[in-house]
């Protein structure tokens, strides 16, 4: 008997997947809170998201949580492809006719695929506005106490205007797409994680699940306002 | 009523296998999957071919050996029955009806339709039994006091009758719902609980070897057991296994 069933049984996969999505979750709720920043056109709240950006690059708590966070992603992925190739190995030869939709949801069967599109939007997003932010020569701005900030809500909302970015459009699209893919990823993702810790009961599963639809719209949804939002009100009417 | 079927056709488990069109006419559909089987079969036999080899036993759905992958779901159309309970009728007058085995490198093909699915029964002799003395001094089952839910959820997990439709349908070729199934059913009771700790390592460590998939909770198995085995079974086993391996 395996004393280390923890370690590689394919139940243990199955509870890593589990607890780095859930993770993941708590992670987009914090994500969208700042974001939600941008709605704020004022000067001030042009500074007041600076600001924000530079406790959320400084914070030593925030450093480990984006540590965090980074790592699960990258576990996220690495046991979900080996998941992926072993129940790929586990039948061989493949059905001639096979009916999916009789018997299952389509993103509970394309988990790999959306979270393919997730990994591909993840590079592009960190690239857009990370990458520059570390790597690139960002302007700076004065802030409220006087001390010099990184402009990174003028990188953003450039970034998403056709003056200033000529595939402005063209990455409004990509993000309300790569969201969407995120709404079905976590449509199934959400509420299976919990049975994937055994958490299944009579009372509770239904709330589960409800909360699981909720927060596959709702998250989703507020993301893509935000490019949507942006280029509209840089569009000249 | 008429149809065109089309079955798979493999000489054997290392033979390539592929789709074999056939005609049937005057079908009734009262005819249950397997009697219209029985009649192709019979054809083939007078027209001196070879028959199709297919599992069957009891044909009135407790003994789970019927198992045919019929128009891409397992045992058919059909909810809460199996192959040999599935009627005629559940199909329209001139339809195609694909007939493939359980699919699965845990269940390799023996012949055509029927594979070899004693990986369920190492499951089983892995830690799916209870030890009890059976000296003639054991205690009468009856005696002992069981709550009444827990006695229906382990009958309903009990009803589970290894068909492996759950594996054949599911994408990932999981067994979950079918070692769920036996370890609840055990672990429920007084009778199973001594031994519950080294019984879910044991049946899932066995699970894994015989290179059954990993479970993503599609829920395609519930949808297609034709006992309507329940999902709450495999987050039970979930939880058992997280136990016993922190303690
Ligand atoms: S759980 Fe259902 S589908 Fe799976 S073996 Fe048991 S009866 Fe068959
Ligand atoms: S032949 Fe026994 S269940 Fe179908």
């Amino acid at each position: 008997m395996s004393n280390n069933g923890l370690l590689k049984s394919s139940l243990a996969k199955k509870y890593m997947m589990a607890l780095t999505g859930l993770f993941l979750c708590l992670f987009l709720v914090g994500h969208l809170l700042g974001n939600l920043q941008l709605f704020d056109t004022t000067p001030e709240g042009a500074v007041k998201f600076n600001e924000y950006a530079k406790f959320m690059t400084t914070n030593p708590l925030i450093k480990v949580l984006s540590y965090l966070t980074y790592a699960c992603v990258l576990f996220h992925v690495v046991d979900g492809f080996v998941l992926t190739i072993q129940n790929r190995k586990a039948r061989p030869v493949k059905y001639v006719v096979e009916k999916g939709s009789a018997n299952s949801k389509w993103s509970s069967r394309n988990m790999a695929l959306l979270g393919t599109l997730l990994l591909v939007f993840i590079a592009t997003h960190m690239q857009n506005f990370w990458f520059k932010m570390k790597f690139g020569t960002v302007p700076t701005v004065k802030g409220t106490d006087g001390t010099d900030l990184h402009d990174l809500h003028a990188v953003v909302t450039n970034f998403f205007n056709p003056v200033e970015n000529e595939y402005a459009l063209f990455m409004v699209i990509f993000y309300v797409l790569s969201m969407a893919t995120m709404g079905f990823h976590l449509q199934h993702g959400f509420s299976s994680a919990f049975q994937s810790l055994g958490i299944n009961h009579p009372k509770y599963t239904q709330i589960i699940k409800n909360l699981g639809m909720g927060f596959c719209i709702i998250v989703p949804l507020a993301f893509a306002a935000i490019p949507v939002f942006l280029y509209y009100i840089q569009t000249a009417h | 009523m008429n149809i065109t079927l089309k079955v798979w056709r493999q000489k054997g488990p290392n033979a390539k296998g592929a789709m074999e069109t056939h005609k049937m006419t005057d079908i009734s559909g009262d005819m249950s999957f397997l009697e219209m089987m029985d009649v192709l079969n019979d054809r083939l036999i007078r027209d001196g071919e070879e028959p199709f080899a297919f599992d069957h036993d009891c044909r009135e759905g407790i003994c789970g050996s019927c198992s045919m992958f019929i128009n891409g779901e397992a045992h058919g159309p059909g909810r809460n029955v199996t192959t040999c309970q599935l009627h005629m009728r559940s199909f329209k007058d001139g339809e195609t009806i694909h007939v493939e085995p359980w699919r699965a490198s845990a269940f390799p093909v023996i012949k055509d339709l029927s594979v070899d699915r004693s990986s369920f029964d190492r499951i089983i002799q892995a830690g799916g039994y209870i030890s009890v003395n059976t000296s003639g001094a054991t205690q009468d089952a009856n005696a002992i006091p069981i709550p009444k839910v827990d006695a229906e959820e382990a009958f309903d997990a009990a009803t589970c009758i290894g068909c492996g439709a759950c594996v054949a349908t599911c994408k990932n070729s999981s067994a979950m719902l079918f070692v769920s199934a036996k370890v609840s059913q055990l672990s429920l009771l007084p009778q199973g609980k001594p031994e519950s700790k080294e019984r879910v390592q044991r049946m899932v460590d066995q699970m894994d070897l015989e290179g059954f998939g990993n479970c993503t909770n599609t829920g395609a198995c519930e949808v297609e057991c034709p006992k309507g085995i329940s999902l709450t079974n495999i987050a039970r086993m979930n939880r058992e296994f997280m136990k016993s391996s922190l303690s």
